[in-house]
Formats: C-alpha cells, structure tokens, sequence
C-alpha cells in the first residue's frame, strides 16, 4: 500500500487542536453560571485528543503524551471524594460546598467555589473514561496487525 | 424583538428545514458511501445555522457555545469518516 501524505489534514489538526482545547477549558469554567461544566469540558478535551491521535497515529502520540489515560480516572475519582471529606474539617456534612469573593490581582473582584474542585474531578474522570474506551477499541485491531506483520 | 426580524428567521428556518430534508435524501438515497458522509456533514452545518436562528428567536446568548460544538463534532465526525473510508482504520498504530 502506497504511503499516504495528509500535510493538509495535520496542519489543521494542529491549528484546530489549540481552539478545541482553549474552547473546553471555557466550557470547564464557565460552568457555574453558563452552560458548560466537567462534563462537557471534559469531553471537549477528549475530542481534540482523539483527533490528534486520528492525524497522527498511535506511534508518534506514545512519543508525545507520555502518561497512561487510565490514570486519570483514580485522580479523578480522587479529587472528587476529597472535596466531599474536606467539608469535615469545617465540621460541615459531606459535599458541603462554600463560596467567596476574593481581590485577584489580574482578574480584580472574582467569585471562586469550591465546587470548581469537584468539577475538576468530573473532568479528569471523562477524559480518562473515554480516552480509555476510544483508545483501546483502536489498539486491538493495531495490534492484530503488528502481530501479523511479525509472522 | 421586531415583527420584522421574526418573520425573517421564521421563513429562514423553514428553508434551512427544506434543504436539510433534501440533504437527508441524498444521506438515505446516495449511491456510495462519500456522498452519505457529504450529506450528513453538511446536515451538521445546517444544524448550526438553525441553531442561530433559534438563538434570535428565543433572545438568548447560551445556545452560541452549543454552535461551536456543533462545528468541533461534524469536523471530527468527517474526519474519522474520511480516514476509515480510505483506509479501513481510523487510529492506525504506526505512520510515518
């Protein structure tokens, strides 16, 4: 089979990649008062992921992205239990959330919740979740291949 | 909202419903493969443009994040549908 050169579809994989990323990271903050949150953020991520895993192959994203995505899902699910326990230590129930208004000093008057944390675990748990089911449903027809170029 | 601008997006709407009702013919109909992926990108674009209409209609800014979904999630759905009617794969392990 001939060689295949896709310079048209990495270059704009490359451009599009960052608007992806830059869009969910808004979609991820923008979740209290907007339509957004963890789980749509989280999703965002994965699909600007899997496209460059679809641009660029598995080889050269192994070189790339270094950490295994089935780690996210126990950081996640971590983050998410600790921000319901840290409410004991203000003698609060579970998943007690609080909220304040702080003087940063770029942002200037911001209102920062504690529910951004829990959020945070939502989204390392989705892009864990689906970048190890999309990944792995690839991965076994690759290597049914690799294993028959070696015989 | 003005009568006006009403009117407009109403008949709006109804042409962007007509053209995507042919578009699902040619999605149904179509006789290979590439123009069914042709037909249901662009039904994508249509979805973002009923989606703005909708947006003046109901006088609301949230349905602007849904649009630029909608364009992310047609360009990665036509680019895996592109790779997998070329190739057969739509990841491929190794290439160069």
């Amino acid at each position: 089979m001939q060689r295949s050169n896709d310079l048209i579809l990495k270059t704009t994989t490359t451009i599009i990649v960052f608007i992806i990323m830059g869009f969910s990271i808004y979609l991820f903050f923008a979740g209290h008062n907007a339509p957004g949150g963890g789980f749509i953020g989280g999703l965002m991520t994965s699909g600007a992921l899997v496209l460059l895993y679809v641009s660029y192959g598995f080889k050269t994203m192994e070189r790339v992205i270094r950490f295994d995505f089935k780690n996210f899902i126990p950081i996640g699910l971590l983050i998410a239990v600790l921000t319901g326990v840290g409410s004991f230590f203000f003698g609060q129930p579970f998943l007690s959330h609080t909220d304040a208004y702080f003087e940063l000093p770029i942002l200037g008057h911001t209102h920062l919740a504690t529910a951004i944390l829990f959020d945070l675990g939502v989204y390392f748990t989705v892009v864990g979740v689906t970048m190890t089911i999309i990944l792995n449903i690839a991965a076994d027809e690759g290597e049914e291949e690799l294993s028959k170029q070696n015989m | 909202m003005t009568s006006l601008l009403s009117t407009v997006s109403t008949i709006c709407i109804i042409v962007i419903a007509i053209s995507t009702l042919f578009l699902l013919y040619r999605a149904i109909k179509g006789p290979s493969n590439p123009d069914r992926a042709v037909a249901l990108d662009t039904i994508g674009i249509n979805l973002m443009a009923i989606a703005g209409i909708l947006a003046i209609k109901l006088e609301t800014q949230y349905f602007n994040d849904i649009i630029l979904l909608i364009g992310i999630l047609a360009f990665i759905g036509t680019v895996a549908i592109a790779k997998f009617l070329e190739k057969g794969v739509i990841i491929e392990r190794n290439r160069d």
